[in-house]
């Protein structure tokens, strides 16, 4: 087993699941990120990536929640360690197949069994607060699960009230789902509670497809060589997305950004406020990643088809891609592309 | 038959891929071994001795796969015994009826394989053509043996002496720079889409190097690795494919001109063309149905209520056994609580005695999975007008099906005979597709539709999934069973199997396609004990079906 992560700068093409992903690390509440499409297109890669890429985080070293300040532990955790300590960002794989129990804790059994104490075990969402969860083949996981999940990510916080237990503690995570359509479709009501999405696809010509394998291939031989190489690429986009995260309070919305991002919206018919204040939030994050004092038209436009693609109120038959749609939108709303240069 | 003998049988192919799973076990990932259960297998199961497998069932539960409490022996000695996990370790698993296993305990075997934990070895009975292991693991390793076609004497064991020099030799065999490449290119010419596969081509040349004594994979090595990782994921049937692609090129058919890899060096095509023909047949064709057959996803449908251990809406708790199920505390400690005065106090300082026949389990109910079979009627005497309707009647249903996540098939019956137009699937595009692309015309062999109608309604029962028929036709049986024109024949031959599928009591409806409602749809719905509904009405005609479901 190795401990090196894939460099995120390696990863070959995939523009726009690694820009989804980036916007969705620079502003957690746009709401996670769904990928859908082929097997073995490094999605999980791409995860595990970016949160080994993000600069690590201060928590309380006992911690079961990351906490930044003792003071912020939750009650139910007996703290043995209360010095703060730096440690990675976490990334959680939630499996499929998961118990509600291993996901949200449960009563520690070992413990109310052999010493009769009420304590809490805690579970995923406890081990991804301030991180990421992953969830792999997210059509395939088990709706009351998945709607658990979306509650979660929403509220931010976790609620355990049963077995006589009654315990809280912030869940604050970026959720990323993957998944391969062709094994079964997302449940239309799920696809709008991610904040973005994007089709993925394996590369189609040869010579990205050789790059990909060759890459891979040298991380397995000799990882620690290959994370060298990579390193200052990293380091590099790791200041980007600090910077941006630092900026994005002070990147501006102005009237006429609202307003090209309420018209996209009422022109798709995409149902309520979450796809404009998604699109809005997501520009302004591309915005701050690349410098710009404010949000304009460019970003908009290029964040809107993943902003907006599952929110379009579909017909389930129809095989037209929902981004050329959206696209097409775009083209009709803003004009085609020099223009929108102004 | 030793080895030089012939170089590309069956025998040779299973002796190279075990012992390149015996030198580079975490490289390869795993095998899927498809056999039935006899000397063969256990022959070869007997070959991985030397890494110390662990044979483990395909249903795990969460203790089993990542260890933690071991209650049963907790309870009984009062000490706290925890086991490891089997994805913990290094020893390869061989699990048993892997065709059977959950997406979710693939799911952790992938992501262990993934992070390079235990290789596994699937075995799958391939007892049904289209029952195979989760798909995602099948991706993630690389080996396929299909070992049906092969009989014990022709088996040829591997050499202990080669795989042991072989395995010193591994980590100092290089790659050449163009080996990448060369596997990508063979990859794509033969429609192999993920990227995994290439990656362990790569490590199986390698091996297939340190095994052959070379310093490095040259041309043979190439061929072979290909051979041996790419035959199973060769693309699927041309009618698979999705519509904007062009039908993948066949194993066994030459090449496509013009293909993108075919602009490669003349090695590639050489090696391509090794991959698709210096197998034995039975043994490619053998690899083709390893290509073909499809895991069906799984997750919570619409059809029966199940009760269980796992998963689903809460029922009330039962007795039953630790390690069967989730054990609801409260419920236990409650049982245990009468008695604790008659109790001696445990050794070990705990304070409550419980002995396991106070244990509870909690119990869930689920819903299985529903498949939808939509048998549609495209003779002649269905004019084309009425096949429209029902064709839009069957996509209301779709939409239906997409809303609560069934599965849908399409059988279609015209001239002669029935065919699955469409294997049971989720993905409705597909459905859509076939609907609209069925022809019309000919005799109406209803019979032949309703038997392939039964066969799928028996499959999907033995898989545990709720089968529903929607029956599309206007019950004008011209066809008999055997294809014989005889009127009388076929209509005893429908009712016959009418009563067949009557006995799985499935739910559904029989849509009468038909301009007037005659006799003969009353007597079929009877028959088959489900609602006629008719399509004259076609403004109800979906709700009355959808209520029927």
């Amino acid at each position: 087993m190795t401990a090196h992560v894939f460099p995120f700068s390696a990863i070959v093409g995939q523009e726009d699941m690694k820009r989804a992903m980036v916007l969705a690390a620079i502003d957690p509440s746009i709401g996670g990120v769904l990928a859908m499409g082929d097997r073995g297109t490094g999605k999980s890669t791409a995860v595990r990536a970016l949160a080994g890429l993000l600069p690590p985080i201060r928590a309380v070293a006992g911690c079961p929640v990351a906490s930044p300040r003792p003071g912020d532990c939750p009650e139910w955790a007996e703290i043995a360690d209360t010095r703060v300590v730096s440690r990675p960002t976490p990334v959680v794989d939630l499996p499929l197949g998961a118990s509600e129990d291993r996901v949200t804790g449960a009563l520690d059994i070992e413990r109310a069994l052999t010493r009769g104490e009420k304590a809490f075990e805690p579970g995923l969402l406890a081990r991804a607060n301030r991180g990421f969860l992953y969830v792999d083949e997210v059509n395939l996981l088990e709706d009351h699960i998945v709607d658990l999940l979306l509650d979660v990510a929403q509220s931010g916080e976790n609620v355990v009230e049963r077995e006589g237990l009654s315990i809280r503690h912030p869940a604050r995570f970026v959720l990323v789902g993957s998944g391969n359509p062709e094994e079964g479709e997302l449940r239309p009501q799920l696809l709008d509670r991610f904040g973005l999405m994007v089709d993925i696809a394996s590369p189609g010509d040869v010579e990205t497809r050789v790059e990909v394998v060759k890459r891979r291939d040298a991380f397995e031989r000799a990882p620690a060589a290959f994370v060298r190489d990579w390193a200052p690429e990293d380091r590099a986009l790791r200041k980007r997305i600090v910077a941006a995260r630092k900026a994005l309070k002070s990147v501006e919305a102005g009237d006429a950004a609202l307003r090209d991002c309420a018209e996209l919206c009422i022109a798709l018919g995409a149902d309520g406020l979450r796809g404009e204040l998604t699109l809005l939030r997501a520009a302004r994050a591309l915005a701050a990643l690349e410098g710009a004092p404010a949000v304009d038209r460019s970003h908009i436009r290029e964040v809107a088809p993943m902003a907006l693609q599952h929110r379009l109120r579909r017909d389930p038959m129809d095989e037209a891609g929902s981004a050329a749609r959206i696209a097409r939108l775009i083209e009709r709303v803003f004009g085609p592309v020099a223009a929108a240069a102004e | 038959m030793t080895q030089d003998d012939d170089p590309s049988g069956p025998a040779e192919h299973v002796r190279r891929a075990i012992e390149l799973f015996l030198v580079d076990p975490a490289g390869m990932g795993g095998i899927w071994l498809r056999a039935r259960p006899g000397p063969v297998r256990d022959a070869v199961l007997g070959w991985l001795a030397p890494l110390d497998p662990r044979r483990v069932p395909a249903q795990m539960d969460d203790a089993t796969l990542d260890g933690g409490l071991d209650l049963a022996a907790t309870l009984t000695t009062g000490r706290v015994v925890t086991g490891q996990g089997v994805l913990a370790g290094a020893r390869p698993l061989i699990v048993a009826t892997a065709e059977r296993m959950e997406s979710g305990v693939a799911a952790r075997i992938g992501h262990a394989v993934d992070r390079g934990g235990p290789a596994v070895v699937l075995l799958d009975e391939g007892a049904a053509e289209d029952e195979a292991p989760p798909p995602g693991l099948i991706d993630r390793i690389a080996l396929a043996l299909p070992l049906d076609t092969m009989s014990y004497r022709d088996l040829v064991a591997p050499d202990p002496a080669r795989v042991a020099a072989a395995r010193k030799r591994l980590s100092h065999i290089e790659t050449p720079p163009d080996l990448a490449e060369a596997l990508v290119r063979i990859a794509a010419s033969l429609g192999v889409a993920s990227l995994r596969a290439p990656l362990r081509a790569m490590a199986a040349a390698r091996a297939l190097a340190a095994l052959d004594g070379l310093a490095a994979p040259g041309e043979a090595q190439v061929a072979q690795a290909a051979r041996l990782v790419y035959a199973h994921r060769a693309a699927p049937l041309p009618d698979e494919a999705p519509p904007d692609e062009a039908p993948p090129p066949d194993p066994t058919e030459p090449p496509p001109p013009g293909d993108d890899a075919g602009a490669g060096d003349p090695a590639d095509d050489r090696v391509i063309d090794g991959v698709r023909t210096a197998m034995p047949e039975d043994l490619s064709r053998a690899l083709a149905a390893m290509a073909r057959s499809r895991a069906r996803p799984s997750g919570a449908g619409g059809g029966e209520r199940r009760r269980g251990g796992t998963r689903g809406r809460p029922l009330p708790s039962r007795p039953g056994a630790a390690g069967r199920g989730r054990v609801d505390v409260l419920a236990t400690l409650r049982a245990a609580a009468p008695m604790q005065r008659m109790r001696a106090r445990p050794e070990g300082g705990a304070i409550v005695a419980i002995r396991p026949d106070d244990i509870r389990l909690r119990r869930y109910e689920t819903r299985a999975d529903r498949l939808v079979i939509l048998c549609v009627d495209a003779s002649g005497s269905t004019a084309l007008a009425r096949l429209a309707e029902a064709k839009g009647l069957a996509e209301t249903l779709l939409a239906t099906a997409y809303e609560s996540r069934d599965h849908v098939a399409v059988i279609a019956f015209r001239g002669q005979m029935a065919e699955l137009a469409l294997p049971p699937t989720r993905s409705l595009a597909r459905a859509k597709a076939r609907l609209a692309g069925l022809p019309a015309g000919g005799g109406t062999p209803l019979a032949a539709g309703l038997q392939a109608a039964l066969d799928l309604i028996e499959q999907s029962r033995r898989r545990g999934m709720t089968p529903a028929l929607v029956l599309f036709t206007d019950g004008r049986a011209n066809i008999a069973l055997d294809g014989t024109a005889d009127r009388a024949q076929a209509g005893g031959d429908a009712e016959r199997l009418a009563r067949i599928i009557a006995a799985h009591r499935p739910a559904g409806a029989v849509v009468d396609t038909g301009r007037r409602q005659g006799r003969d749809m009353r007597a079929l719905a009877q028959a088959l004990g489900l609602p006629g509904v008719s399509l004259c009405r076609a403004g109800d005609g979906a709700g009355a079906v959808a209520d029927a479901l």
